[in-house]
């Protein structure tokens, strides 16, 4: 049995980060109980990005702490990695290989004993052959980046705009995976411009402008801001 | 031929005549300026004013004092700027290599600015270096350039350190930057002594390394004036450097961060 | 120690992806076969070619390096997969490792191809044993490779990457060039005094020196890639 800490899952306080003279990350706090979902909004260079980044150890945040189950994120970051997965705008793909080898390249430097095939046929990828990734449209590079994603089996979720480039019966199959997901118990933070279509999947929201939180609420009570979406 | 006077005889020193003036330019500029007229801007002039007032002094002994080298003749008087310079070469870059450490140690942006001051002033030291050793050369072996191990791994050394300076140039982000120079500099002064050695197994021919005891006792001292000398102006030049970094560094800086507002 | 297990896992990834991209490689070895052609046009005699196979066949090699290990680092950034292996997590210094290797691996497979070719083409003569010329060849790829992935992931992320690359790396491998060199020509045209162990020992040492302190460097570096 695990011991679950008293402050599970992500707590942010006061994370800021800056790139050259400017402060991207402006002190945010948040709080997402484990096992949680949180939709963050916002206009393009408010910081979902680069607050997604910071939480999955990419980044290093110059002010503020978060933590997860109780754990810092940087100082612990070597034994955090092993429960986070990203997924963002950068795949981590290599488009010379093939779809299929590319999450048996991945399996293998994770040291991960996974049905790689039952995976790219769960994110919706016909049998693509041999064919390199390098001439995949966005939206099968967008399921095969979620592919990878899934070859670990994570209790921090980072998604970073995942339904751009899918069409719906893509965003569809990324609903249930998202559903499969918070049923492990996994806590969730996705960013995205589309709240209507990511919204029903997440328990709380947070609005992101010029690096700040300017508003917290129900996923469903979202703002909408024309031509954001 | 002109033959100016011994040091000793001279009621003032070059070098002391120098340093005065330096101080009197210095004190009517903070007159002008409506200063206090004892006003020292920064702790390094000081390392500059004694630097300066060595070198002349130094030089002047060197090239006017010392006796005529028995081997080289006039020519070995060159050796007042060779020998302090490839000691300084040395002294300066070993000092990049531990700031460079000092940066991966601890983060400090201190030690950031310190590896890119040292590496320019080691740099110019290590041009002079090779240029008087190739004037020196000249006369003595009747070539420019010799293959000899010091002479190439020296310039090795250099062009290790120019490198490290586009890497520099190179790279935008300020944190990647530091680090990314950091190794780049302990990589350049490591390679240093293979570098070293096997050039020695490929050829040699220069003399052996001076060293205080194969070198008649006048010298030494005027050696020694010379590369204290250097080694204040060295300090001058790096810590004036390292000023203009920093003060690049704020510049770039962030703004303090705003206070968290709360909804 | 746990890292060692998944170096292999890395080494086999940079293989594959070199055999997908097969046209790489083979571009690479054509490379280094113009370059020994134009060199053997510099010369002002055909003769002199014998004496200087040894080193046409380390600067042919030399400058090979610097275009495969550009292109080693060229795919990981294409989509950020260092990061992504940073953040998998797979050890720094299994990355470094198993890039290390493959680097050396390919230049190896160049050196193999080419060193016959050499034979043909500078007719030098042929003293030494084979051993040693295989022993010279391993040691100084693996010479190259070694500090050459660590400097190839510093000037990757770099503006004017390819042309930084051999800035730094050059000067890095003056010892490698030097052994490998002489030690290829003694073994052509005769080693009389016995030097020829000593510039392994050499070249021993380097690598000894190189691939234990440049994994930790390396480990700083793709950790500061925030």
């Amino acid at each position: 049995m695990t011991v679950v800490p008293a402050n599970a899952g992500l707590s942010v306080r006061g994370l800021a980060r800056r790139f050259g003279p400017r402060w991207v990350l402006q002190r945010v706090s948040l709080e997402v109980p484990a096992g949680g979902a949180l939709m963050l909004v916002g206009p393009n260079g408010s910081g979902k990005t680069t607050l997604l980044r910071c939480l999955a150890t990419a980044l290093k945040s110059h002010d503020g702490v978060a933590t997860f189950d109780g754990r810092d994120l940087w100082t612990e970051r070597r034994e955090l990695r092993e429960s986070i997965a990203l997924l963002s705008h950068a795949t981590a793909l290599y488009d010379d290989l093939s779809a299929r080898e590319n999450m048996v390249v991945w399996a293998r430097m994770g040291g991960m004993n996974v049905d790689v095939d039952a995976l790219l046929a769960r994110v919706g990828l016909p049998d693509t052959g041999t064919r390199p990734a390098r001439a995949f449209s966005a939206g099968m590079r967008r399921r095969l980046a979620l592919a990878r994603a899934l070859l670990k089996s994570p209790r921090l979720v980072l998604f970073d705009e995942p339904f751009t480039a899918l069409d719906p019966v893509g965003r569809d199959m990324l609903g249930s995976v998202l559903r499969d997901i918070r049923a492990t118990g996994a806590t969730l933070v996705l960013s995205t411009h589309h709240p209507e279509i990511a919204g029903p999947y997440c328990d709380t929201a947070a609005r992101l402008e010029d690096g700040k939180i300017v508003w917290r609420g129900l996923p469903a009570d979202a703002p909408v801001v024309m031509g954001e979406t | 031929m002109i033959s100016l006077p011994h040091l000793a005889s001279l009621p003032v020193t070059p070098g002391q005549l120098t340093g005065l003036l330096a101080i009197l330019t210095i004190v009517l500029m903070n007159i002008s300026r409506g200063r206090a007229w004892y006003h020292l801007p920064s702790w390094e002039h000081a390392f500059g004013l004694v630097g300066l007032s060595l070198l002349v002094d130094g030089q002047y002994l060197g090239l006017i004092d010392a006796p005529r080298e028995a081997m080289m003749g006039e020519t070995g008087r060159i050796m007042y700027v060779h020998v302090p310079s490839a000691w300084l070469t040395m002294v300066v870059f070993l000092f990049t290599c531990i700031f460079a450490v000092g940066f991966l140690l601890t983060g400090k942006r201190v030690f950031d600015l310190l590896v890119e001051s040292t590496t320019e002033v080691g740099i110019i030291l290590s041009i002079l270096l090779q240029a008087t050793g190739m004037l020196f050369a000249k006369p003595t072996w009747g070539v420019y350039w010799d293959w000899d191990p010091r002479l190439v791994s020296t310039t090795v050394m250099m062009l290790s350190f120019m490198g490290v300076l586009s890497l520099r140039a190179a790279l935008d982000d300020a944190e990647r930057r530091a680090t990314w120079t950091s190794v780049g500099a302990i990589l350049a002064t490591t390679s240093m002594g293979v570098t070293y050695m096997s050039v020695r197994w490929w050829r040699s021919i220069h003399q052996m390394q001076s060293s205080p005891d194969t070198i008649a006792k006048p010298m030494v001292l005027i050696l020694r004036i010379n590369a204290f000398a250097f080694l204040f102006l060295s300090i001058w030049l790096i810590a004036r450097r390292w000023r203009i970094a920093d003060a690049q560094a704020r510049m770039d800086e962030a703004p303090p961060l705003p206070p968290e507002v709360t909804v | 120690m746990n890292w060692i297990l998944r170096v292999p896992a890395v080494v086999s990834k940079e293989l594959l992806i070199e055999w997908r991209e097969r046209s790489r490689v083979s571009s690479l070895l054509f490379y280094s076969f113009a370059l020994l052609l134009m060199v053997a046009f510099a010369m002002p005699d055909v003769r002199m070619l014998g004496d200087i196979a040894g080193g046409a066949l380390w600067l042919g090699l030399l400058l090979a390096s610097t275009r495969s290990l550009d292109q080693s680092f060229r795919v990981e950034l294409e989509n950020d997969s260092l990061e992504g292996m940073v953040l998998w997590p797979v050890d720094p210094l299994a990355v470094f490792y198993g890039k290390a290797l493959a680097n050396a691996f390919v230049l190896i497979l160049v050196a193999a191809v080419i060193t016959p070719l050499l034979g043909v083409l500078y007719h030098p003569s042929w003293h030494g044993q084979p051993w040693a010329l295989a022993a010279v060849i391993v040691l100084g790829c693996a010479g190259i490779a070694g500090p050459g992935t660590l400097v190839a992931s510093l000037t990757a992320q770099a503006r004017g990457s390819s042309a930084l690359l051999p800035v730094l790396l050059f000067p890095l491998v003056v010892p490698v060039v030097m052994a490998s060199a002489r030690t290829t020509i003694l073994l052509f045209q005769g080693d009389p005094m016995g030097q020829v162990d000593n510039w392994l020992v050499l070249l021993l040492i380097f690598n000894v020196v190189h691939w234990s302190l440049d994994g930790l460097l390396f480990a700083r570096v793709v950790e500061e890639a925030g």
